[in-house]
Order: C-alpha cells, then sequence, then structure tokens
C-alpha cells in the first residue's frame, strides 16, 4: 500500500504537466479542452463502435483515456450502451458482416445524435475499400457528422474530430 | 520431430527462416498430420489456394513446427465438391481454420465433426466463393441476417447470455454465447467473423513491394510481427538478402511493438480487477512510449516501418541515446508497478486460480504465444528458431505452468523486462551501413515469413505470379489458435471474471476473421 501511495505521488498529474512543454499536443489540447467546456458545459457520451477496423483506431481511442489526455477527466465519457450515447465514434470500414448491427446501433442511440468516423477505414473504406466483405466507409452504412482521416488517427486529432462533431450541430 | 522424421521430400524455400514445402497425395497428408500430432508438434496454420489456372488445381497447405523449421505440406484436392482429409480430429485448432477455407474456397474437410459456416455470415451468397481466382471480389451483395446454431445447453436453471457482436467496451466486434447456471458459466461459444473484410482477397493483385502494408494493417496491434513475417516472405522469393542493419532495426521495432502491448495490457489487467491506479500507471507509460515511437520512429504504432527488403526508418546516434534513456525510465517504473501488484492482495485473489488452462489441455489444443508459455508451452520462435539478429541475442525464454490469469500476467511482466533488456543489447549493437535493399519483384513463387509477434507466432504465406504481383496471400494470427482455448479457460468461472480472463489473452478478432 506504500508503494502504491509512493508511486502514485511520484508519477504525479501528468495531464497538466506534459513532458514538453512545446509539445504541440498540449497546447492543442488545453484549447481542446476549454472549446469542450464552452460548446457542452455538460458531459459528452459516446458509445464507441468498431465497424471492421485492424483495432488500431480502438489503440488509440483507449489513448484518449490515459492521463495525458484525461478525455473522462474533461466531461468526455464512453458509455456501454447506444441508448446511453449522444455520439457513436465508429471505426473501420463497415465490414459486410457487421452491417447490420451498424445499423441497429444507430437506430437505438437517441435524437439529436452525432456520428463521428475515425481512420482513414472510416472515412474511405481506406485500404480494404470495397467489395464482396466490406461496405467501405462508414457514411454508406449510417449518416456521417465528422470524418477524421488517419491511420490511425493520433489521439488529439480524435478529440479535435470528436469536439467538431459537437460545434456543428450547436445551433 | 524434425522435418526429414515424416519421410516427405521437403523442397526447402529460401530465406532468414528454416522452412521448407512438399507436395503431397492424400494419404501423405494424413500421414503428416498424424506423424506431427503423435510427436507433439503444433498445427501453425491450415489454409488453401486456387491454382487451376496454372493446371494445378485447388490446393490445401497445412503448415506444421517442427523442430528444425516450419514444414509445409500442399495437397491438390479432388473430388466434387473438393474435400481433402479432415485434420481437426488430431489437432482441434483446425477446426475454425478448416470452417473457414470451405466459406472462402469452397473447399470441404472431409471427416470433420463441426461444418457449420465461419466467417460467412449471410454477408453473401453460398455459391459466391471468394477467394476462387474467378470470383469478382468487388461484387457486392445484400446483407441478410442469418441464423446460426449454437449449442445449447438444457437442465434446471440453465440460462443464456448472449453477448455482442457490438460489446461493451472499446473493443472489437464478435459473439459470446454463455451458458450459465447462477453466476458460474457452464459453456461458452464463441461466433467471430463480424470482421472479416475480404484481405486475403484484397491481396490478390497488389505489387509484391507494396502490399506489406495489408499484411501490417490485418491485426493493429501486431503490425510489425505481420510487415515483418510478410516481408520475409517477400524475401524468400525474391532471394533478397536484407542488409544487417535493417535486421537489427526490425527486431528493435518487433520488441517496441511487444513493449507497448504489454504495458497496454498489465494496465487494463488491474483495472478489470478493479485496480484503475493500475490502467493509469501502465497508460501513462505506454503513452510514453508510443510518443516516444512517433517521435522517433516515425509513427505511433509502428505501422509501414518494416518494408520488403529492409526497414524504412534509420535512427542516428542521438535518437538511439534518447531511447535508450526511455528503456531505463521504463524499466524503473515497471518495476515498481510489479512489485505493487504482487502485493496487492485483493488484485492477486482476482488473479490466482482464474481461467485456468492446464499444460496437458493447452498441449492438446495447440495453445500458443504467449498464454501458451504461461501453461506449460515452451514456444519462442525467437529462441527455437532464432534468425538474425535474434541468433545474437540469446533470448530468454519466459515459463509458467499455472495457466491462470496471474501466470498471463507474470509472463507479460517478464518478457516486458527481457524485451527491455533486448532493446539495450540491440542500440549497443545495431550495425551501421544500409537499411533497404530494393526487391528483385518479377520474381514467381511460394514463399513464408514466421515470427514471434508479442501474442505468438504469425505466419505470412505467400504467392507472387512472376510480374511483381500477389498471387495470394494468407495472413495467420495465434489468435486462431487460442480463442477456442478461451472457451475451455472460462468454464467453471463466474461471469464477472469472463472480461478480466479474456483481457489476459487479448486475442485479435481482426486478425483471425480477415
Amino acid at each position: 500500500m506504500l508503494l502504491l501511495a509512493r508511486q502514485i505521488l511520484k508519477a504525479g498529474v501528468c495531464t497538466e504537466k506534459a513532458p514538453e512543454p512545446n509539445d504541440a499536443w498540449h497546447v492543442g489540447g488545453e484549447r481542446v479542452q476549454g472549446e469542450i467546456l464552452r460548446l457542452l458545459g455538460r458531459a459528452l457520451t459516446i458509445r464507441q463502435v468498431d465497424a471492421g477496423s485492424c483495432n488500431g483506431c480502438e489503440l488509440e481511442i483507449h489513448a484518449l483515456n490515459n492521463p495525458y489526455y484525461n478525455l473522462e477527466g474533461r466531461g468526455v465519457r464512453f458509455v456501454a450502451s447506444p441508448r446511453h450515447a449522444d455520439m457513436l465514434l465508429v471505426t473501420g470500414p463497415v465490414a459486410a458482416n457487421m452491417k447490420i448491427a451498424v445499423q441497429r446501433a444507430y437506430e437505438a442511440t437517441p435524437d439529436p445524435k452525432l456520428v463521428v468516423a475515425v481512420g482513414d477505414c472510416g472515412c474511405s473504406g481506406g485500404i480494404f475499400g470495397e467489395g464482396y466483405a466490406s461496405c467501405g466507409r462508414v457514411s454508406n452504412v449510417i449518416p456521417v457528422d465528422v470524418a477524421v482521416p488517419g491511420c490511425p488517427p493520433p489521439p488529439l486529432e480524435i478529440l479535435r474530430g470528436i469536439l467538431s462533431a459537437v460545434a456543428v450541430k450547436r445551433p | 520431430m524434425r522435418m526429414a522424421d515424416a519421410g516427405l521430400d521437403y523442397r526447402p524455400l529460401a530465406g532468414a527462416l528454416p522452412a521448407a514445402v512438399c507436395v503431397v497425395d492424400e494419404a501423405q497428408w494424413s500421414a503428416a498430420a498424424e506423424g506431427f500430432a503423435i510427436a507433439g508438434a503444433r498445427l501453425v496454420a491450415l489454409w488453401g489456394s486456387d491454382r487451376r489456372d496454372l493446371g494445378e488445381g485447388l490446393v490445401v497447405f497445412a503448415a506444421y513446427a517442427a523442430v528444425d523449421g516450419l514444414a509445409c505440406v500442399r495437397l491438390r484436392v479432388a473430388g466434387d465438391p473438393p474435400s481433402y482429409p479432415d485434420v481437426s480430429s488430431r489437432f482441434p485448432a483446425a477446426s475454425r481454420m478448416q470452417r473457414a477455407l470451405a466459406d472462402l474456397l469452397g473447399i470441404r474437410a472431409l471427416g470433420a465433426e463441426d461444418e457449420r459456416p465461419w466467417l460467412r455470415h449471410g454477408a453473401w451468397p453460398d455459391e459466391f466463393l471468394p477467394l476462387r481466382r474467378d470470383a469478382d471480389g468487388t461484387r457486392r451483395f445484400d446483407v441478410e441476417q442469418e441464423r446460426y446454431e449454437f449449442v445449447t445447453v438444457a437442465g434446471d436453471g440453465v440460462h443464456e447470455i448472449p453477448v455482442g457482436p457490438i460489446h461493451a467496451g472499446i473493443i472489437e466486434p464478435g459473439h459470446f454465447r454463455f451458458s450459465i447456471v447462477g453466476e458460474k458459466v457452464l459453456r461458452l461459444e464463441q461466433r467471430l467473423g463480424y470482421v472479416h473484410k475480404g484481405i486475403d482477397k484484397r491481396f490478390e493483385g497488389m505489387a509484391i513491394g507494396d502490399a506489406h502494408r495489408l499484411a501490417g494493417r490485418v491485426s493493429g496491434d501486431s503490425t510489425v510481427a505481420f510487415a515483418w513475417a510478410y516481408a520475409m516472405a517477400a524475401e524468400s522469393i525474391t532471394g533478397c538478402e536484407i542488409p544487417p542493419r535493417a535486421a537489427w532495426l526490425r527486431a528493435l521495432l518487433l520488441e517496441r511493438e511487444r513493449v507497448a502491448n504489454h504495458l497496454g495490457d498489465l494496465g487494463a489487467l488491474g483495472n478489470d480487477a478493479a485496480l484503475a491506479f493500475g490502467l493509469a500507471q501502465f497508460s501513462r507509460l505506454r503513452e510514453q512510449w508510443l510518443r516516444a515511437n512517433g517521435e522517433i520512429l516515425g509513427h505511433r504504432l509502428l505501422m509501414d516501418r518494416v518494408v520488403p527488403g529492409g526497414v524504412a526508418v534509420d535512427p542516428d546516434g542521438g535518437a538511439l541515446d534518447r531511447l535508450r534513456r526511455q528503456y531505463d525510465d521504463i524499466e524503473a517504473e515497471v518495476r515498481t508497478l510489479r512489485a505493487i501488484y504482487d502485493e496487492h492482495a485483493g488484485l492477486q485473489d482476482r488473479f490466482q486460480t482464474t481461467g485456468v488452462v492446464k499444460p496437458e489441455l493447452a498441449a492438446q489444443l495447440g495453445l500458443t504465444g504467449l498464454a501458451g508459455r504461461a501453461s506449460g508451452q515452451a514456444g519462442d520462435l525467437r529462441v527455437d528458431l532464432p534468425c538474425p539478429p535474434y541468433d545474437r541475442l540469446a533470448v530468454k525464454r519466459a515459463g509458467d505452468t499455472r495457466g491462470d490469469v496471474a501466470a498471463r500476467v507474470a509472463l507479460r511482466f517478464d518478457e516486458m523486462l527481457e524485451s527491455l533488456r533486448l532493446l539495450r543489447e540491440i542500440t549497443k549493437q545495431l550495425p551501421a551501413g544500409d537499411t533497404r535493399r530494393s526487391l528483385q519483384s518479377a520474381a514467381e513463387g511460394f514463399g513464408v515469413g514466421w515470427v514471434e509477434g508479442w501474442r505468438g507466432d504469425v505466419l505470412v504465406a505467400l504467392e507472387a505470379d512472376g510480374s511483381g504481383l500477389v498471387r495470394r496471400c494468407h495472413c495467420h494470427d495465434p489468435s486462431w489458435q487460442n480463442w477456442p482455448v478461451l472457451e475451455h479457460a472460462v468454464i467453471g468461472n463466474i461471469v464477472p471474471d469472463f472480461p478480466l480472463i479474456n483481457k489476459s489473452f487479448n486475442l485479435s478478432y481482426s486478425g483471425q476473421d480477415l
């Protein structure tokens, strides 16, 4: 227990202390945090849906919850059901075997809802393209508000995408 | 068992890896399966290929792990519908591979117990066989919801919990059907294939020198392993010998990938056992690690760093110094965190005796890679068949026989610390020189690449058509072997321990769905 407490103290709060002060992320991150507070003033809940990705995008979405990006500390939370979600964060080309599940998740999400497609595959089908087993880009299957390119996009870009979608839908 | 013991006439394949291929008849096909099974050798992969346009018919391949290399046997299948003798009675892990082969190529395993579709879910018609050369992979079909016959468990108080395909977290999709009584799991049946996106078909016609990008996206967490295996296969076919510096840099990338995944998993495992502290700490270290990847090696997940003919990175002395300093920092923190995990009673209570796979069962089912080593299976290609530079690094094999979550956690700590040692050694011994040679891409033939990724051994089997294009490429992830074992690991455990057990294996969906 003593070790644990000591480790917590030693690690400190890295959310406010990025390793390199000139790091472009750090500056951006702070701005993004302000934007979320300004635009939302409340929590945003996200249901992540892997529609067929290689899992690379999921790794970077996971990273949003690490202490550096501290997404949850900034009022954005991942939830277990689309029924609890304001936004779907969809990765991958939509695999044909996932098409029905993706449509159902979309239908289950209460209005008004936002959809952010993450990664080159979500934007265009990416390297997997379209074919017998791939429906290609997410917008081929459900309406998409914002598409974030990158293979995979780094966490900050995903965060920007989430924010852009929120900003678009605000009157 | 050595390759020669099978009494078959193998043709050795060129390249960094001892491997050979042999064309067999049906009797030899079955005899090889029996021989390797009796000797306790592993089935590494089973796949098929359409070579009718070359007058060689439809063929099925099986690759076995012999003591002295990878033994591939190739059988021309006959009959209508075309079929070959089942090997799943000898190697249970073959069952799903055979089902996938039937879905994609229309080749049946004769005598197989389970012939339900595996990757075909109703999104394309039964008669469309995508991996036939004459099938147009760009065709689109209407998706229909197909009913799948799960095995049902009957009895007083037994009920089912269906989970997925979309899971309640940031995870890949798949369906789990639990049959439970009270909170105890009687049976788990997996249904995967949801993220099948036609990767094998997509490879057809790609340039040999470009397709490493697709191989590197079979499973995002193993991009270095797959890209290296692909490159190894391409270099085998084209007779390309990579510069020594490139081989060392590949090992640097592969060990960095291993450490990154172990850091992520150790945090998630702590979190799944309600120690959020673990996730916060390890995800912090993982982020530092990925940032160094991005800043020094050009990509956070190291995608497209391994290329056919070498590598696309060339860190200078200053960069290597930065990496070396990071090894020391991370190692100190990991050792502290290990001490915390080890002495945390609540955490150990969740880890120990949970999700046990005994060594006998692991051997019988062909459990491989990290999970295999936690259940008394010794295999580690870096030790058993070390290709350069591992032949100069004397990798220390990690192992455990407990086979529970605690063992799989301990393995990750052991292997991460060993990887950090290897990384220091690599930065010390890294030779100077070129990092890439050009590929004689017009070569024709068959080649394999086999690499010990963080999860286990990944295999890439490549056929080149002689005009610089991929004819057929099959990528095999160790998840094929390990998913079915997870069904056994959860029996008798309580439902709330499933996420923990599942995470301790951390298998790839995309890697097996292809």
